[in-house]
């Protein structure tokens, strides 16, 4: 199996706070890797340190085998590494199409045809299928920051993939979904991966959203890897019980 | 799992309707050229004046618009470019001997270049360093413009500033100046035009909005950042390059700190991020008071007062005002709500 | 070597005005956000006040100055929070600093128009003599100056370090949220600080003008080595404005004796620009995280 993210032994400090502290895991071509832990534990700038938002106190992050520890986010992102935050991050003033153009153009053309070329970059093709692929097609005009909570989520869901991205990290994609909603992201998410092979990473706080939808979890606890192992390992590990499961 | 719509395969696509919005920018801009073009044959030299004054300010506004409405960048040195972009016309055209064409592109490409060498450190900190940086630009070119006597005049300035021939044609009477500049602020306004619409500015305004995510994107701030800088510099430098030959003298006062504190609040005051708030603003700043007939000091305190009232009430400016008035009157029969853009700032 | 030493001191008294004003600002932009640009004007106007009151009203000078820089402090300090800053911080940092540019050129416009076009000399709190010593001539209206400064920096220190609204103070400014929920009245801490603001704006008028006049103009240099001395000292500490302020005072006036006296300002200004391209957070500040 080709591993194609590799964190080694990652640690964040903020003062004499240890936001996370020597995290280790691998994350396979074509699968789904959950990330769980309770509140607080660090999830979240893992995802930042690991995509350059922040810079990590020590260790290493491989793409590929390559370094790409402290790269900037624009240049990660360039190497095929999309992500969502935790927080909605659609851009509220441009049409649900523009957001996925916006999330795609970087990617095409040179800074000259972007200029001088056509307005779209050659992406409203694109756009338009992830549009019905979300089901937002009659939404498609319509000013993203006056879509629901729910819309929103699947807009910023969508607007990672429009790079054609290879591995693609999710914080928390169900925080704050409704059920049917979380239903539909889940069902995308597991025929993005079979269809397109996009390997995902998701940080989920809803259990069930993570055991039925991932291949294997890594479980964290105060900054540290606790388990890693498929849903069902991970559910019977006495530790992840009492850590976290158990409460 | 049936109603899920594969991912690679074909999905009915939702109807395309880019264009389907008439671009009333596009329009306005057309129509208002034509318009201007013919109006002032009755006016006299002062009235034609004026009318050229606030064309060449709104250039100067259009930029400043640009970086700061579009972009989020605060840059207190539009005058500063703008009397780079003076200066040089002026020196060009009398010392120089050049063509006003050539002595306009190079003050516009100087002031691109001043922009991104000013640009890059500051925005290699923070986007708000920009702010203190173009401060102390500003008071540097104003002490230069003033002391540096052998090559601008110092205090006393530069006179005698030739207007331009272009293709034979001699542009000296006020009308034909006019209708040139008439023609010059069309072009400029439209490449603006283009520029906002194309992917660039959908970075540009991705990077006033929300850097962060932009970044993630794929977007590179610093690029784009510097870029919006110095293209709204650079606008600075061809309104300067058009101001010269309009005034035909030109000395250190109207390129000073505080009229690049004034050009920020006709931006404001016309709709920060509205393409056609320039105008509005500059017809605020420059027009307005020569109609009033108040005088400079205290014409500028009710100006920035009007300000000070529009950014409590509505800090979309009064294409702002406008807009709301407009969604209002078509809100009440359509019964729907329309895409309203927020504020800019 | 004697007269280097003259130069020093005088730049040491103008640093320590410019100190007065840069701490006033990184104040009110810790607890609010607010990036003053009239931060000169509010230098520029208390001296013009009192003088106004002097001129049209006809008050002896100790009481204009008494009632000159309450009504200042009233309105720049509680006034400009209440109409200005409160009403336009909901729409962000931007349009509030636009706000203060606009503020500026009322204050500026409003001081030339109302009052004066013309350098007014303003009188000083001490006689202009000047002490001779090993050679050395020395004024004592800059020994005063820096005294003065001085005792008002190192009191505002030990408000804000040592007494228990000092470090509510602090608390607001550091993290509003976490403040309130421990019970800090974090609209009134904010307050105090334009307040301080203004207090600090008003003794750094009464000082510098006796030197340099009371002028409408006054603002402009005077708010660009602020905000210099700000940055240089690190824009999140009092004492990087604090020693900021002195080295910009001192810079500005080593350069006007030895560099020339028209490119004076240039050199605090390039001072400027190397502190960002090397140090960006500023001699004495910390660095900031990116954070998410």
């Amino acid at each position: 199996m080709k591993t194609v993210l590799q964190v080694e032994g990652l640690a964040k400090h903020f003062g004499g706070i240890r936001a996370v502290e020597d995290v280790s895991f691998e994350v396979h071509e074509g699968e789904i890797l959950g990330i769980i832990g309770p509140n607080g534990c660090g999830k979240s700038t893992l995802f930042n340190c690991i995509l350059g938002q922040l810079t990590p106190t020590s260790g290493r992050v491989r793409l590929d085998g390559q370094d790409v520890t402290g790269l900037t986010p624009e240049e990660m992102n360039k190497r095929g590494v999309s992500r969502t935050f935790q927080l909605l991050q659609v851009f509220p003033e441009l049409s649900v199409r523009e957001n996925l153009i916006l999330a795609g153009q970087e990617h095409r053309g040179t800074m000259l045809s972007r200029l001088f070329g056509p307005r779209d970059a050659g992406l409203t093709a694109e756009a338009d299928r992830m549009i019905g692929f979300f089901r937002l097609g009659h939404l498609a005009d319509a000013r993203a920051g006056g879509l629901s909570y729910g819309q929103q989520k699947l807009l910023d869901a969508a607007m990672a993939f429009m790079a054609g991205p290879r591995l693609v990290l999710l914080d928390e994609p169900a925080g704050g979904v409704n059920l049917t909603m979380l239903g539909d992201l889940k069902e995308r998410l597991k025929v993005m991966n079979a269809e397109a092979g996009s390997t995902f990473v998701v940080i989920e706080h809803n259990m069930d959203f993570v055991m039925s939808l991932c291949t294997r979890v890594v479980v964290m606890a105060e900054g540290k890897v606790l388990a890693v192992g498929t849903p069902d390992e991970v559910r019977a590990n006495p530790a992840v019980i009492e850590a976290y499961l158990g409460h | 799992m049936s109603d899920i719509p594969s991912f690679t395969g074909n999905v009915p696509s939702p109807a395309r309707s880019f264009w389907r919005r008439t671009d009333g920018v596009l329009i306005t801009l057309l129509v208002a050229a034509v318009l201007l073009w013919f109006v002032p044959a009755g006016m006299g030299r002062y009235g034609t004046y004026v009318l050229s004054l606030w064309l060449v300010t709104a250039i100067a506004v259009m930029g400043l618009n640009l970086t700061l409405g579009l972009a989020g960048l605060k840059s207190l040195a539009q005058a500063a470019f703008m009397g780079i972009g003076a200066y040089a016309t002026a020196l060009l055209t009398t010392k120089g001997g050049m063509g006003w064409l050539p002595a306009f592109a190079i003050s516009g490409l100087l002031t691109f270049a001043v922009g991104l060498v000013l640009g890059f450190p500051a925005l290699r900190v923070k986007a708000h360093y920009l702010a203190f940086v173009t401060l102390a630009f500003s008071t540097l070119i104003w002490l230069v413009l003033r002391n540096e006597q052998w090559l601008t005049g110092g205090v006393f300035g530069l006179s005698n500033i030739p207007r331009p021939t272009l293709f034979g044609m001699k542009l000296d009477g006020h009308l034909a100046f006019h209708r040139f500049v008439v023609v010059v602020t069309l072009i400029l306004a439209l490449a603006l035009w283009w520029l906002i619409r194309s992917p660039w500015g959908r970075a540009f305004l991705a990077l006033r909005e929300n850097p962060v995510r932009a970044a993630s994107l794929g977007i590179n701030i610093r690029n784009y950042t510097l870029l919006a800088f110095a293209i709204g510099s650079a606008y600075a430098g061809f309104a300067g390059a058009l101001y010269a030959p309009l005034v035909e003298f030109i000395d250190p006062s109207p390129f000073a700190l505080s009229a690049s504190f004034f050009l920020l609040l006709m931006v404001v005051a016309g709709g920060s991020g509205y393409q056609l708030g320039p105008f509005i603003g500059a017809l605020l700043g420059v027009v307005l008071p020569e109609y009033l007939r108040v005088t400079g000091g205290l014409y500028l305190i009710l100006f920035a007062a009007i300000v000070v009232a529009l950014l409590i009430a509505c800090p979309q400016g009064i294409m702002g005002l406008l807009e709301r008035g407009w969604t209002a009157i078509r809100r009440r029969p359509a019964g729907r709500n329309l895409p309203v853009k927020e504020s800019a700032l | 070597m004697a007269e280097f030493i003259a130069y020093l001191i005088a730049g040491l008294a103008t640093g320590a005005i410019y100190a007065l004003a840069a701490i006033g600002f990184t104040l009110v932009w810790q607890t609010s956000q607010t990036i003053n640009f009239a931060q000169g004007e509010f230098v520029m106007l208390p001296a013009i006040l009192i003088l106004a009151l002097v001129k049209l009203a006809g008050a002896p000078f100790w009481l204009a100055a008494v009632l000159g820089v309450a009504l200042f402090i009233a309105l720049f300090g509680w006034g400009f929070k209440i109409t200005i800053v409160d009403p336009m911080i909901r729409h962000g940092v931007l349009p509030l600093a636009i706000a203060t540019m606009a503020l500026a050129i009322i204050m500026k416009e409003g001081a030339k128009d109302g009052f004066s076009a013309e350098a007014q000399s303003f009188p000083s709190l001490l006689p202009a003599q000047t002490l001779s010593f090993m050679g050395i001539s020395i004024s004592l209206q800059h020994i005063a100056i820096i005294v003065v400064a001085c005792v008002a920096i190192g009191g505002l220190q030990w408000f804000v370090t040592r007494t228990r609204t000092g470090r509510q103070m602090q608390a607001a400014a550091q993290n509003p949220g976490v403040a309130l929920i421990l019970g800090i009245p974090v609209a009134r801490m904010v307050m105090l600080t334009f307040l301080i603001n203004a207090g600090l704006a008003a003794l750094a008028s009464v000082l510098i003008s006796p030197i340099y006049l009371a002028k409408f103009s006054n603002g402009e240099v005077i708010g660009l080595f602020a905000f210099i001395a700000a940055i240089v000292g690190g824009f999140n500490q009092v004492r990087g404005a604090l020693a900021g302020g002195l080295i910009v005072g001192v810079i500005d006036s080593l350069a006007a004796a030895y560099v020339s006296t028209s490119y004076r300002l240039a050199v605090p200004l390039v001072l400027l620009v190397i502190i960002i391209l090397v140090k960006p957070e500023g001699l004495f500040g910390r660095k900031e995280e990116r954070r998410v």
